[in-house]
């Protein structure tokens, strides 16, 4: 008997699989993004303004010098202490008009979230690498207070159990489906209350 | 009959290729996707620090990077061991700052100039004379919008 050829294997639905593949890594893989602490400039002024008179208690001095030592108000510190420390400084409410403060009202310190301003001065010999942790804790002062505010108001205008964090990144995602107008007022609001106070001496 | 007979005995019929080019483009795809293409060629160390409060630099608005390092290894002796800036492809001394803003904005359609965010690739061993001086040179250029780019992880670790 003649040896018969082999059947041809088919082959038509590979082309399937391959988009099936295709189709896995496109939804499964995410481009890596950049991320970091975003700042904003201050506008180089041209008529040499006079900068605004600033209580000296409503200001919160942090300085760190060619040796990377941290200085907060005139005392040595620990990076990890700062974060506590810009709390408690900027949740002070010394005059009593800020509703949601839970601070100790200590007439030496700043006034209200408002008017308390955070200055930080760095030397030309500051390492780069401290400069970035003391900001990230100084932005993390902030995001404390801004998550806690988040979750008292929240729960009242329909968006319980998510903190300031959580709110902007459900503002930013394209899928969510929840009211982002309603969001973005409430994020508005906590933003106005809290605002992000920090300036850098030059 | 004899046009459906044709039978070669014993040889084997061809691998069928028509499946070949699909792979292809699914590879071309994959890499098309997952692959950053790396715009600039460092010409500098840049390690970045580490920060846990970042936000994500959003890619819709346009990016302009500029580098701040001491030169790698095979540039150290032309350029010694000093925190040097380094722009698209390049060494910059700080007054070119103006300049390649400008440049980058030119090249940017008019309607997303004013949302021009510059990231500072800043490698975490460099000091802060020379960032503070290009920040000052940003300011210049009105170039407000910054950002300290950095890896996510705890400040602890910037330390050493």
């Amino acid at each position: 008997m003649a040896k018969r050829a082999a059947p041809e294997v088919n082959a038509g639905s590979m082309a399937d699989i391959a988009f099936l593949l295709l189709i896995f890594f496109l939804v499964t893989t995410t481009i890596p993004k950049d991320s970091g602490i975003s700042r904003k400039l201050p506008p180089i002024d041209p008529n040499d303004q006079k900068p605004p008179i600033i209580k000296e208690k409503n200001i919160f001095a942090v300085s760190l010098n060619g040796k990377d030592q941290l200085l907060v108000e005139d005392e040595l510190m620990e990076v990890k202490d700062l974060r506590a420390a810009a709390v408690e400084f900027l949740d002070n409410n010394g005059d009593g008009t800020c509703s949601f403060c839970k601070g100790k009202k200590d007439p030496t310190s700043s006034d209200n979230p408002d008017k308390a301003v955070i200055s930080l001065k760095n030397e030309r010999e500051t390492s780069y690498a401290k400069y970035i942790s003391v900001q990230n804790e100084l932005v993390a002062a902030y995001n404390d207070l801004r998550n806690r505010r988040a979750l008292e108001i929240g729960s009242q205008k329909g968006f319980p159990n998510m903190n300031f964090i959580e709110m902007q990144a459900k503002y930013d995602d394209v899928r969510w489906s929840g009211n982002k107008t309603k969001l973005k007022e409430v994020i508005d609001q906590i933003q106005k209350e809290i605002p992000q106070k920090l300036s850098e001496v030059q | 009959m004899a046009k459906f007979n044709k039978k070669k005995d014993g040889e084997l019929p061809p691998v069928n290729t028509a499946a070949l080019p699909d792979i292809v483009f699914m590879l071309l795809f994959f890499f098309m996707v997952a692959t950053v293409m790396r715009e600039n060629t460092l010409k500098i160390a840049n390690t970045l620090p580490v920060a846990n409060q970042v936000e994500k630099l959003d890619k819709k608005n346009p990016i302009s990077y500029i580098y701040i390092g001491k030169p790698s290894e095979n540039y150290a002796s032309k350029f010694g061991t000093e925190a040097r800036i380094q722009l698209n492809d390049d060494f910059a001394d700080v007054d070119e700052i103006v300049p390649f803003i400008n440049q980058e904005r030119s090249a940017l359609r008019e309607e997303l100039i004013p949302y021009l965010t510059v990231s500072l690739k800043v490698d975490k061993k460099s000091n802060m004379g020379i960032v503070g001086d290009v920040k000052q040179e940003l300011r210049k250029a009105n170039a407000l919008k910054i950002n300290y780019t950095t890896g996510t992880g705890d400040v602890s670790a910037n330390e050493n």
